[in-house]
């Protein structure tokens, strides 16, 4: 029976392995990425094969305005979590406020364009297989928006509770990898949609 | 108040009452204890899913056979796959890997116990809920609406017009629900790998078991999410009206197998990897030489986990893809058994040369070394497409994965139950009924198993309650089934041995085995926090360091 | 404990259990092998990979043989290492406490067993591309007998575009000579749910995929009774979507063609069951040709006599079974999708009397 112990070594200076919270983000991403892929996969497969309905030619209106919302909030978001990284924490919720402000326009850009798919077109989830498509991966990426809002909104809380300073940069740097990750879906979707699709 | 993970905790005056410990147990966050949780809830469906074999094998012990009906039958096979896969083989892996990563990278606990938790009760929750469906309301041939579309819920079999009633959706949210807490476990297994490393644990100098684990849960990363997304859409279908599957509108009954392939090619290396990774902790130390070629293994793995994510339509060989679809799946179906079989030439060249020790583990892990070996050239012949359209769908198909899961996982696992129990508990398993287990379980997985390939090659197909008796079927399926009850005996034994063991095994003491990985240097069981001080490291076998201060393996890498 | 000080008895058990099992495989296959040899001519009860009758049957097992050759001997190569190891190298008990030479690794072995494995895939690759063209992109001759098979929960609807004939569940073609190659080729499709037509002598199995149009050839070089059956699982009654294929002669094949393609037997004797036929649902499913019945959800029965079985195999084609079947399918294959019938006991005697004039 051994009786070893562990040696009792004084850590080795530098000794650094990376942030787990980035790691497990970005994990994470891995993982959503393949899910929006076979959904993208299903769209592109479909194309062109819808045996009735509406082509996404003649209902589909490039969302131009609200696209460059969502991807400015990307932009605010970054500078927002690196004044956060300097202490500032006024810019901070400021530029927060304005991300979380543009994915709300974004979204309610989402819901417009939907309105008008169903009520002018006649385009739903059931209509044909684009209709199916269409609102799945569409709204996959919203309900990922949705989500990412939740989460700003609630740091957004505890940023005006005060809550919110330079120890906790490091996790909102995390969330604003979510979030920049729902942007780059989204440039995705809207070229496999709006352009190549169409 | 005992701060080891595991002590015998009696009610009563001296101990504490029973709800505070229950209530330990479901609200902790200790990776052992989740790994024990994992563990043992495995073995509650490894019983369920066995059950249901026992009954299937006896409807086919005969021709013409009316044990079970048609439509029970076809939800026990749909069933016994189901909680197999996900509610067995995935929680007992991810429970091994939950209770030893920190111990083995010398970290106090997963990178994200709270996440870990979830995970597991995720995955609780969809065992039950898929079992739930035996009993729950009225399907259309009566009473429990257990699914019965096979575990690969081919569309358009799982559309409203061939399954009424709500059976296809347990198996659809009960899968999904489990998926997330898989997504999660290996969210944490990688972060733990990468972020909790103890100082001079290089990558290079990680056990093996870490290194498998993580290729493991990268893979889970990218093969669970189709399954996910698979199911999603097919939950579209059923209740929001969609066609992605809908062939009537033009939807494509093909793409949902690619979907659901692009996940179950890599889920069976999901499975087998961390049992890679057993029996290169277990052999080594069995044969007293540190494992041959680490580099190499290591490497095999990784390329293991990118190539498998390129085969997966071997298993749609006969649905008439053009044939260089077909050529293709071929080619990169051969690829992969390389670095697959690369590591069993591995595993000998670790034993080549050594003293080896016939105990339980070992006996296992030499079982496992004989059974992949067949599994894998049965693998080969399948993988030349030619060869799978005559065997493809057949017995055959079925006798090869079980040779892998059976074979292969199980008996790996076997080795890993006996290695590590006395980690675990404190307590050594029996040697006696250790050899009885793996004895009884070799004659009757063979009888078994082995037979099993000949029906295959004479024409039955699988999934069917029932066949024609005169086709030379008889007599094969006969011995298939005696087989099935003295595996089932075997396993009995072990349970016992679980049990007997952990009330009246000698004490084992820290490092009872003589091995050299980080687990082997605190109390069996370990405390709550692992390590008293967090270890520093300066070979791949830091026990070996010590105990050969004269030799340290340090010198040599 | 560092491990076991005492000799270990019985080391060589292990080995002869793995030999054994090794012994259990390998005489399975010449289990099989055999028993398939051993079958008899005409019917041929065991439907065999490896007793091919027909071209792309043959291919198959050409590369199967090669396959296991080499996978053969991959077994005895390793096995015999595994073997050697264990017997050669346990820990005995006169041996000291000292441990053996720690080697890590050699990176010319490796690199061998790594080189070996790639040749050998390379090879089977080869093989294998070969016969997948072979059988795949074969174009079809002139001369060749064209069948659309459409796969139904739970039986095989035929037709054959060029001859004008619709039948169901047996499908008949002509042997393949070799002086003038008379191949079937088979057009699948499916009404429902994926099935896949499998006759193990015949030709490896393709399935039939709802929304999509599979193609395979038959070319069968020896007259007989080639069984299979369904090997996709397609709902309750896969198991009894049972197959047979007749490859008749030349003559026989033109003869049952011909007989094929007759309107049904009107026999004057027996109005009374057709009208039963006509005004209860069977018409609703059924299409006998010549009269108003053209359902196409079920079997055409203008030639039901002309068949040793019904429901696709279930059950063989004699009175009481026909009487069966109708009053009670769930007798024969529950779960099927033929209703019950509910007819009155005389109804069903006239019914099953006109049916058994439909020859």
């Amino acid at each position: 029976m051994s009786t070893i112990t562990t040696p009792i070594v004084p850590t080795s200076a530098g000794w650094s392995l990376p942030y787990k919270g980035k790691v497990g983000m970005a994990c994470l991403i891995i993982g959503e990425s393949a899910i929006f892929t076979i959904f993208v996969v299903a769209y592109l497969f479909y194309l062109g094969k819808s045996i009735t309905g509406p082509t996404p030619r003649e209902v589909l209106e490039t969302p131009i305005f609200f696209t460059i919302c969502l991807l400015s909030s990307s932009v605010t978001i970054h500078f927002a979590a690196r004044s956060l990284e300097h202490g500032k924490r006024g810019t901070f919720l400021g530029l927060w406020l304005l991300t979380i402000v543009l994915g709300g326009l974004f979204l309610f850009g989402t819901g417009l364009e939907w309105h008008r798919l169903i009520y002018e077109h006649g385009l739903t989830i059931s209509t044909n297989l684009f209709g199916t498509t269409y609102y799945s991966l569409v709204g996959l990426h919203g309900s990922h928006v949705i989500v990412g809002l939740i989460m700003l909104t609630i740091v957004l809380l505890f940023a005006l509770a005060g809550r919110v300073g330079r120890e906790q940069s490091a996790r909102v740097d995390v969330l604003s990898m979510y979030w920049h990750f729902v942007d780059a879906v989204w440039v995705v979707v809207f070229t496999v949609v709006y352009i190549l699709g169409r | 108040m005992s701060s080891d993970a595991l002590a015998i905790e009696t009610a009563g005056a001296a101990g504490k009452p029973w709800v505070e410990t229950l209530h330990e147990w479901v609200t902790t966050v200790d990776h052992k204890r989740l790994g024990i949780l994992y563990i043992v809830f495995a073995l509650c469906f490894l019983v369920v899913g066995g059950i249901e074999a026992t009954l299937m094998r006896i409807q086919l012990i005969r021709p013409h056979n009316d044990f079970v009906s048609p439509q029970v039958f076809n939800r026990l096979f749909t069933m016994h796959g189901t909680t197999m896969i996900f509610f067995v083989a995935m929680p007992v892996l991810f429970g091994f890997a939950n209770y030893l990563i920190p111990l083995m990278v010398g970290a106090r606990d997963m990178a994200f116990p709270r996440l870990n938790a979830f995970g597991f009760w995720l995955t609780a929750f969809g065992g039950l809920l898929l079992n739930f469906s035996f009993v729950s309301g009225s399907g259309l041939y009566g009473a429990g609406t257990a699914p019965d579309v096979g575990w690969w819920a081919y569309a358009p079999l799982t559309a409203h017009a061939f399954s009424p009633g709500h059976s296809s959706d347990y198996w659809t949210i009960s899968l999904l629900v489990s998926g997330f807490g898989s997504i999660a476990t290996a969210i944490n297994i990688i972060a733990t790998v990468l972020c909790l490393r103890c100082p001079g644990m290089k990558l290079s100098r990680m056990p093996l078991l870490a290194w498998m684990n993580m290729v493991m849960a990268a893979m889970v990363l990218i093969a669970i999410t189709p399954l996910s997304a698979a199911q999603i859409m097919l939950l579209v279908d059923r209740y929001l009206g969609g066609h992605f599957f809908d062939t009537q509108a033009g939807g494509s009954a093909a793409i949902w197998m690619h979907f659901f392939w692009i996940f179950g090619h890599p889920e069976v290396y999901i499975l087998i990897i961390p049992c890679f990774a057993f029996i290169s902790e277990i052999v080594p130390v069995f044969s007293r030489k540190p494992i041959f070629g680490y580099p190499v293994m290591v490497a095999a793995t990784v390329c293991i986990g990118f190539v498998s994510m390129s085969v997966w339509a071997h298993h749609m060989f006969t649905i008439g893809m053009k044939s260089y679809a077909n050529g293709f799946f071929t080619f990169t179906t051969m690829v992969v058994g390389i670095p697959t079989g690369i590591k069993i030439f591995n595993w000998l060249g670790t034993m080549w040369g050594g003293k080896i020790i016939f105990k339980t583990p070992m006996l296992f892990c030499i079982g496992f070394l004989f059974q992949f070996l067949i599994a894998g050239l049965t693998g080969i012949m399948l993988g030349a497409a030619p060869f799978d359209w005559q065997l493809g769908g057949s017995y055959f198909v079925v006798a090869h994965f079980h040779y892998v899961i059976v074979g292969g996982i199980l008996f790996a696992l076997f080795g890993a139950f006996y290695y590590w129990y006395p980690k675990i508990t404190g307590r050594m398993m029996s040697e006696s009924l250790g050899k009885l287990h793996f004895w009884l379980f070799v004659i009757g997985f063979h009888l078994t198993f082995d037979t099993m390939h000949i029906p295959g090659i004479l024409g039955m197909p699988r999934r069917i309650y029932t066949y024609e008796p005169g086709r030379g079927w008889d007599a094969l399926n006969l011995i298939v089934t005696l087989g099935t009850f003295v595996q089932g005996i075997a396993i009995l034994i072990f349970v016992a041995n679980l049990i007997l063991s952990y009330f009246h095994g000698p004490l084992a003491g820290n490092d009872p085995w003589d091995a050299w990985t980080l687990e082997w240097s605190v109390s069996s069981p370990p405390p709550a926090y692992n390590f008293a001080v967090i270890p520093t490291v300066e070979s791949r076998r830091p026990l070996w360091d010590l105990k050969h201060p004269e030799d340290p393996d340090s010198r040599y890498e | 404990m560092h491990g076991e000080s005492a000799k270990h008895p019985r080391w060589w058990a292990k080995s002869l259990s793995r030999l054994a099992g090794a012994l259990i495989l390998l005489g399975g296959i010449f289990l099989a092998t055999s028993l398939s040899l051993a079958a008899a001519q005409g019917t041929n009860p065991v439907p065999s990979i490896f007793e091919p009758h027909s071209t792309p049957a043959d291919e198959v097992y050409g590369l199967s043989l090669f396959v296991l050759v080499i996978t053969g001997a991959i077994f005895v190569v390793v096995f015999g290492l595994l073997f050697f190891v264990v017997v050669k190298f346990p820990k005995r008990a006169s041996d000291d406490e000292r441990e053996p030479p720690q080697v890590y690794g050699s990176t010319q072995i490796e690199l061998a067993w790594t080189v070996i494995p790639v040749l050998i895939v390379v090879i089977l690759f080869l093989a294998s591309a070969r016969v997948i063209h072979g059988v795949q992109d074969i174009p079809k001759p002139s001369t060749a007998v064209d069948v659309t098979a459409i796969g139904h929960q739970f039986w095989w609807e035929y037709r054959y575009p060029g001859l004008g004939v619709v039948t169901a569940n047996e499908l008949h073609i002509p042997v393949s000579e070799a002086a003038r190659p008379t191949p079937t080729f088979l057009k699948l499709l499916s009404a429902d749910t994926d099935h896949s037509f499998w006759v193990p002598q015949l030709a490896g199995k393709t399935d039939l995929i709802p929304n999509r149009v599979n193609e395979m050839w038959l070319d069968p070089h020896r007259t007989g009774i080639f069984l299979g059956q369904c090997a996709q699982y397609c709902g309750t009654q896969h198991a009894k979507m049972l197959l047979l294929v007749s490859v008749d002669s030349r003559e026989n094949f033109e003869a049952w063609v011909r007989a094929q393609k007759q309107p049904a037997n009107q026999d004057e004797k027996e109005n009374a069951g057709r009208r039963v036929f006509e005004t209860t649902a069977c018409m609703n499913c059924h299409a006998i040709g010549g009269t108003a019945a053209n359902g196409r959800f079920g079997p055409d029965l203008t030639h039901l006599m002309s068949r040793r079985t019904i429901a696709s195999g279930a059950a063989e084609n004699t009175t009481e079974n026909l009487r069966l079947w109708i009053q009670k399918p769930d007798a024969l294959k529950p779960g099927s999708l033929m209703p019950a019938m509910q007819l009155t006991d005389n109804d069903l005697d006239a019914l099953v009397r006109y049916l058994e004039t439909l020859k």
